[in-house]
C-alpha cells in the first residue's frame, strides 16, 4: 500500500506533465510503511520519451535528506507518455531496490492514470493507492 | 589512505551487511579494486570486465559524481566518503 495526499499525487503528475515531451520522474521519501512524506523532482537526465534516469544529484541529495529527516526513500515515480501506465521490461531490469514503490503516471489518455507496483525479483504486483485530502 | 565508502541496501548481501566500509586507495579505482578484493562477489555490481565503471552505477566522493572527475580516475583525499548508489532509470521499452 502507498499513500499519499492529493498535494503528492498532483506534483507527481505535474513533473510528469512539464517534462512532456520526454518521461518525467522524481523520487519518493516517506516512511516504510508506505506513507510519502515528500516528493522530489528531478531533471530526466536520459532526455527521452521512453526511457528516463534520475539525475545522480537529486538521488545523492535524496538520500541525504532522508537521512537527516529520519525518513528512507521509498520509491520513484516516472511517466509513460505512449503506453500503459505498467512497468515495462526495462523497469523491471533496472529495478534496484525490493522495498521501493514504483509508482507510474500514465500520460498516453486524455484521464491521467496513477498506479503503484512493487517489483520482487522481477515479479510485478500491482498496489493500492490511497489518496488523503 | 583510508577512504569510507557507504554501502547501499541492494549491495550489502555482498558485503555480509557491513554498511560503511573502510579501505586503501588513492583512486576510485584502486578503492574499488579494493572494496572487491574484499567482497568478491560485489565486482559484477560495480565494475564492467574492462575495468570501466558500471553504467548503471554511480559513485560520489563526497557530493561530486566521479563522472564529472575522471571515472575511475577520480583522486580520493584522506577522510573522503565515497557513496554507491545504483542508478534509478528505466523506460516504456
Amino acid at each position: 500500500m502507498l499513500q499519499m495526499t492529493a498535494d503528492q499525487r498532483d506534483a507527481m503528475v505535474a513533473t510528469c506533465i512539464r517534462a512532456l515531451p520526454d518521461e518525467g520522474c522524481g523520487l519518493l521519501l516517506g516512511t516504510p510503511d508506505g506513507i510519502v512524506v515528500e516528493v522530489v523532482p528531478s531533471e530526466n537526465v536520459a532526455h527521452s520519451a521512453r526511457v528516463y534516469e534520475i539525475d545522480s544529484r537529486v538521488l545523492l541529495r535524496a538520500f541525504r535528506r532522508a537521512d537527516d529527516d529520519g525518513v528512507q526513500v521509498i520509491g520513484v515515480f516516472h511517466s509513460h507518455t505512449h503506453s500503459d501506465p505498467y512497468p515495462s521490461p526495462t523497469d523491471v531490469a533496472q529495478a534496484p531496490d525490493p522495498a521501493w514503490h514504483y509508482v507510474l503516471v500514465g500520460l498516453r489518455d486524455v484521464a491521467t492514470v496513477l498506479k503503484s507496483y512493487r517489483i520482487i525479483e522481477g515479479d510485478i504486483s500491482t498496489e493500492e493507492v490511497t489518496i488523503s485530502h | 589512505m583510508a577512504a569510507l565508502v557507504r554501502i547501499p541496501t541492494v549491495l550489502r548481501p555482498a558485503t555480509g551487511g557491513a554498511t560503511v566500509v573502510s579501505v586503501e586507495g588513492a583512486t576510485i579505482g584502486e578503492v574499488l579494486d579494493a572494496l572487491t578484493a574484499t567482497y568478491p562477489s560485489i565486482r559484477g555490481q560495480l565494475l564492467n570486465e574492462d575495468g570501466t565503471l558500471h553504467r548503471f552505477l554511480n559513485v560520489y566522493v563526497n557530493d561530486d559524481d566521479v563522472r564529472y572527475l575522471g571515472g575511475v580516475s577520480a583522486i580520493v583525499a584522506a577522510d573522503d566518503e565515497i557513496t554507491l548508489l545504483p542508478a534509478v532509470a528505466g523506460g516504456a521499452i
